[in-house]
């Protein structure tokens, strides 16, 4: 029984929560602008992981090829929204 | 929300629907009950897990909303027809722009596609069912919720008015105080998700699941197309999920995200939105282009030319439909280092575009050609979308941009793409694969009448619209004055939309005349066609392939066929394992559309229990165990035997 027991994602769900919650801090507790978007970010980026590795399962394949293909057109999709927003609308701005 | 707000009042050509709808639905209850079809609509079609039955679930859906898309668009060209035209208020038109855009797009293309994809690829693959098939039922009855809740926005609480991309801040609560935007978000969100799950679905369907021999590079290309477009899908609407959630708080909880003041962004969502909204555009194409490639090369007799660089340019496609989106709002005022950086990504489309245009002319050159409707819409969109795809550089262009931005120039462009492109490309699926599903063909004499009444109105409707654009005419206009001179153009367009509206009634007609005095089909391959779909019998069986195939080369039925080699190994059947229909979808789809419409007035507390029962059928579908079930290989024999005759 202990076996079937999902302790992989009760953890991961466990996890999310108190990420979520760190995130939410961060408007009431009173932080520096910087301050509070590196605990976003870094919060962002294990919150992503936990996802992938907890829940997405990544890794357990055993073709890597099709996994770095896939990470890599996400990393693409993913850094060309965020910097191209803010090209578009911020930096490119007159 | 006051109650006496809660049905849209005032409009007679409204409470002529309200009473149709009424009307239908107490006919569709009545003749369920009289002709005792309610377990059958239960047990075959509302629980089904079968790809080929959701496929036509979609298509169907897809036929509905095209259907009340068009009506919309009817009731636009008439009062356009002539100028100073009283048939609409200006509200009302503003609503019928918006419900046409979001309907033709989301519930009519994106269904359509799908419809085809879940019907067509598993049988080219090889495959029993797609990788998940129960959550691709789930997919169904989510879109399904959507596209409802959208719909009945224009009877109850009223529809959203701020157009189809809805662009803060006129979509914002401050200036679209009624409930039709919450509609918006709150429906395409729902439907969203459901696409989102099929994206995953196809991949791993695609990725895994193909007959051996089946290698990457000898997919039929409707496959590829699928795979790269669930590629994008997968990409793509995420962006949507999160902009729509953030349009929702704001119209609901009260959030400043794209507001103008308190640190809001309002050209935020036009940014996010096309960040979605330009892939959508190759996610609703790309697997159009797969559906001619196989149509051409069918109908040609001949192979693909230039497979390679088809699908290489299919995937150049896909990461440059991320590059572009800001070309959408050129007029934003952004600086000429964004403007020409989008400028270039926008006209480099065009290049691998153009390679599959010649690789389509190359694939006819010297074929063995047969004139079917099929083969007639493909001929047609080769032509008519390259006319549309060139006005589209024009329009890259950000300088000359300032000229036609929201002009009726811009309204004819992305039409001549999407029409020949989407509409002509899904059409010609359909009657392509229709013997495949249904196992008797469409009237070819009635098919290719509605043809020419599409072809030929398509062209007279939206011709014009080139012309009043740089005339100056803006698109969402609802009226203009006799002096603008708009009046002729204008006339001669809604005179075409008319007779493509004509076209689609004969089409709709064929369906049944055709199921009353078509031949039915014994052999399965009515086209004498290349791919793996064709070498089974039609209607399909359920487990689709009695045997699995083996495939040796690209074009795997044709290169059998022409060279006598078995596509299926001699020996006895084996027993095949299926999975159980489950009613669980389409009662999660039902809460998904409650859950929707409570959010949609601010009804929080309906909303939770119905967020709550989400929940549960998410716990009960955990706990289950279904193990599917078996069918004999003593069945499949009888099976086959019946469907094939005795020669197998």
């Amino acid at each position: 029984m202990a076996r079937l027991f999902p302790i992989r994602h009760v953890m991961g769900y466990i996890f999310s929560l108190v990420l979520s919650l760190v995130a939410l801090g961060v408007i009431y507790w009173d932080l520096t602008f910087t301050a509070g978007i590196v605990i976003l970010v870094i919060c962002a980026l294990i919150q992503a992981s936990l996802q992938l590795v907890l829940f997405m399962h990544i890794g357990e394949t055993s073709s890597k090829k099709q996994l770095y293909l896939n990470i890599g057109y996400a990393v693409f999709v993913g850094v060309v929204t965020v910097f191209g927003t803010l090209f578009t609308m911020i930096w490119g701005f007159r | 929300m006051k109650w006496d707000e809660f049905f849209v009042t005032g409009e007679p050509m409204i409470y002529g629907a309200m009473v149709s709808i009424v009307l239908v639905s107490i006919a569709i209850l009545v003749g369920l009950t009289y002709f005792k079809k309610w377990g059958y609509l239960w047990r075959e079609w509302l629980t089904t897990v079968d790809h080929k039955r959701i496929g036509v679930m979609y298509i169907l859906s897809a036929l509905i909303m095209l259907f009340r898309g068009g009506v919309d668009a009817l009731l636009m060209r008439t009062q356009l027809a002539v100028p100073e035209s009283g048939f609409l208020d200006s509200q009302h038109y503003n609503e019928i722009f918006t419900t046409h855009g979001v309907i033709m797009i989301l519930f009519m293309a994106m269904p359509f596609v799908i419809g085809l994809m879940n019907v067509v690829v598993p049988l080219q693959i090889g495959a029993r069912d797609v990788a998940f098939p129960r959550l691709n039922a789930v997919s169904f009855w989510l879109f399904f919720a959507g596209a409802m809740l959208f719909n009945i926005s224009f009877v109850i609480g009223g529809s959203p008015d701020a157009g189809w991309s809805a662009y803060f801040p006129l979509a914002s609560l401050e200036f679209s105080p009624t409930v039709g935007n919450n509609f918006y978000s709150l429906a395409l969100q729902i439907s969203g998700i459901g696409t989102l799950m099929t994206g995953v679905n196809f991949i791993v369907t695609i990725l895994k699941m193909r007959a051996p021999g089946m290698k990457l590079m000898r997919m039929p290309m409707f496959t590829w197309s699928v795979l790269i477009t669930n590629v994008i899908i997968l990409f793509a609407f995420p962006v949507l999920t999160v902009a729509l959630a953030l349009m929702m708080f704001d119209r609901v909880f009260g959030s400043q995200f794209f507001t103008m003041a308190n640190g809001g962004m309002d050209m935020l969502w036009a940014n996010l939105f096309w960040v979605w909204g330009h892939p959508e555009v190759y996610i609703v194409i790309l697997p159009a282009f797969g559906i001619f490639s196989d149509i051409i090369s069918t109908f040609s007799k001949k192979n693909l030319y230039g497979y390679k660089s088809m699908v290489f340019s299919m995937v150049i496609i896909s990461l440059l439909s991320f590059l572009v989106w800001a070309h959408h709002f050129y007029t934003m005022g952004a600086g000429a280092m964004v403007n020409g950086f989008f400028s270039i990504t926008t006209m480099l489309i065009a290049v691998p575009t153009g390679v599959k245009i010649f690789n389509w002319l190359f694939t006819l050159r010297k074929g063995k050609i047969t004139f079917t409707s099929p083969m007639l819409y493909a001929m047609a969109f080769i032509p008519i979308f390259t006319f549309g795809g060139v006005t589209g550089v024009m329009l890259a262009m950000a300088s000359a941009d300032y000229q036609y931005h929201n002009t009726m120039f811009l309204v004819a462009h992305f039409h001549y793409v999407l029409i020949p492109g989407t509409v002509f490309g899904v059409l010609a699926g359909l009657h392509y694969w229709f013997p495949k599903i249904f196992g008797f063909r469409l009237n070819e004499r009635r098919a290719k009448t509605a043809f020419w009444l599409i072809v030929v109105g398509f062209n007279v409707a939206f011709m014009p619209l080139f012309f009043l654009g740089l005339q100056g005419m803006t698109r969402r206009m609802y009226t203009y004055s006799a002096d603008t001179g708009f009046g002729p153009l204008n006339m001669i367009a809604t005179i075409g939309a008319f007779v493509l509206a004509i076209g689609f009634v004969v089409l709709c007609y064929n369906f049944y005349y055709s199921f009353r005095h078509s031949p039915r089909d014994e052999h399965g391959d009515p086209w004498d066609a290349r791919t793996l779909e064709w070498s089974i019998p039609s209607p399909v069986p359920v487990y689709n392939f009695a045997k699995v195939p083996h495939v040796e080369s690209q074009d795997a039925f044709w290169h059998a066929k022409k060279h006598n080699v078995p596509l299926f190994k001699e020996g006895p059947y084996e027993e095949i394992h299926m999975p159980n229909n489950s009613g669980q979808p389409f009662i999660l789809g039902v809460i998904m559309f409650f859950a929707g419409f409570f959010l949609v007035f601010s009804w929080f507390i309906p909303a939770l229990i119905a967020g709550i029962g989400v929940v549960i059928m998410l716990a009960v579908r955990s706990f289950e165990r279904d193990h599917g079930y078996h069918i004999s290989a003593k069945e499949i024999a009888a099976t086959e035997q019946k469907l094939r005759g005795d020669s197998v």
